[in-house]
């Protein structure tokens, strides 16, 4: 076969998908796609085939902003946060507040 | 203060074993790099080409329903393909890169996918046996080390059993048919018998590669376990439809609970996979005639992409 330039490789979308009304839209993937329309199409070929599906969200995998896990220091807890939890609390009994 | 190679080994070594998950952009040796760009790279290859034996069977499906099943099948292996091609791209290669070892006769996919299937048997048997040694092997792939490998093959097996079921109804209605039918579902079984067993791999002792993926633990079973699980599984389950095991000297043994059987050919491994097989080039010439029918839709899905990028 000819080395010649191949016409496969699009950008990639990060893909969400929501099974029903009330519930979060939850990360499945990604796909290739030309655009962001033909996007949902593949997600929706790719992910929502045979589960059941209600909305898909596609983005651009590029316009997402991450952490670094090499940058641990991002979410070291330096004091005790205990306070934070619910658990941290005596509750009275049979009191629901 | 930069880490030294050792340093960074240590910790990468200890997070494996914790049962920690590798994500991409984390430090990884570049052996482990490369295993797995391998390994995921031939099984991403394996579900695209393992479309075309069972995929010719669909004009010629019997009933409707089994044809619509059947598509639905040949429809999962190529989302799975690219599933996998998309998992692998997060190790630093690109799909595009990896298409073209394919179509270029670089790339090596499962040596199964090189053995014919000329009758409707064969599409049963594909199901129900060499889904089960895959399924047998995605599960343990399931627990790799690399994270993203490890979730495609979560959403994989939860596919792959629908693959198994449908075959074994398949195999199932031959056996309940006429003597010619069962005569064709034991040929069948018969034929795919070894080429299954190779599926799982070399014993680990010939293998270069499965040492360092055990000890990294991108698989978490030898290729000797992962075999000895699938006679174990399906050998019962091929004598209660009435078939016989092609391995006349397949037995249960009692003392090790499991059933010895005969290793396979491991010469015509070597010799299929190296390109002497039935179908090997039958093959290849139908993935790359089916990626040149499909250029056009590329073409024009290409001038769609620029069209709205211009508009937004």
């Amino acid at each position: 076969m000819t080395k010649e330039k191949m016409d496969t490789q699009w950008e990639t979308y990060e893909v969400f998908h929501q099974s029903r009304r009330g519930e979060p839209h939850e990360y499945v993937g990604s796909v290739h796609a030309p655009d962001p329309q033909m996007a949902l199409q593949m997600a929706r070929d790719q992910f929502a085939r045979r589960l059941k599906c209600v909305s898909l969200w596609v983005v651009r995998s590029k316009d997402i902003t991450k952490t670094d896990y090499q940058d641990e220091n991002f979410f070291a807890q330096v004091t005790d946060k205990s306070y934070r939890d619910p658990k941290a609390f005596e509750a009275p009994e049979k009191d629901g507040h | 203060m930069d880490r030294t190679y050792d340093e960074k080994l240590a910790d990468f070594e200890a997070r494996v074993g914790r049962g920690e998950k590798i994500e991409p952009g984390d430090w990884m040796p570049e052996e482990y790099r490369k295993n797995l760009i391998r390994m995921m790279s031939q099984h991403a290859h394996s579900e695209i080409v393992g479309q075309l034996p069972e995929g010719k069977w669909i004009p010629y499906a019997p009933g409707f329903r089994r044809k619509l099943t059947l598509v639905a099948k040949v429809q999962d292996e190529a989302g799975h393909g690219q599933l996998l091609y998309r998992a692998a791209e997060t190790l630093g290669k690109s799909r595009e890169d990896m298409m073209e070892e394919l179509l270029s006769g670089k790339a090596k996919y499962a040596n199964v996918f090189n053995y014919p299937t000329p009758t409707w048997a064969d599409v049963g048997v594909i199901g129900w046996l060499v889904d089960t040694a895959a399924v047998i092997n995605q599960t343990m792939l399931a627990q790799s080390s690399y994270g993203p490998y490890a979730r495609a093959m979560k959403r994989i097996c939860y596919e792959e059993s629908f693959h198994i079921k449908q075959g074994y109804d398949i195999i199932a209605a031959l056996a309940r048919g006429t003597p010619e039918q069962r005569k064709m579902a034991q040929d069948s079984i018969d034929r795919w018998w070894y080429p299954t067993l190779m599926m799982s791999g070399p014993p680990d002792s010939l293998s270069v590669h499965s040492q360092q993926a055990l000890k990294w633990r991108i698989k978490t079973k030898s290729n000797e376990q992962v075999r000895q699980e699938f006679v174990d599984h399906i050998v019962p389950q091929i004598r209660a439809l009435g078939f016989e095991v092609a391995d006349k000297d397949c037995s249960y043994d009692k003392t090790s609970g499991h059933y010895r059987y005969t290793q396979p050919d491991w010469e015509e491994l070597k010799r299929v996979i190296n390109g002497d097989g039935p179908c090997n080039k039958e093959r290849l010439d139908a993935r790359r005639k089916t990626h040149e029918d499909g250029r056009w839709v590329r073409e024009a899905l290409a001038v769609k992409g620029r069209k709205s990028a211009e508009a937004a």
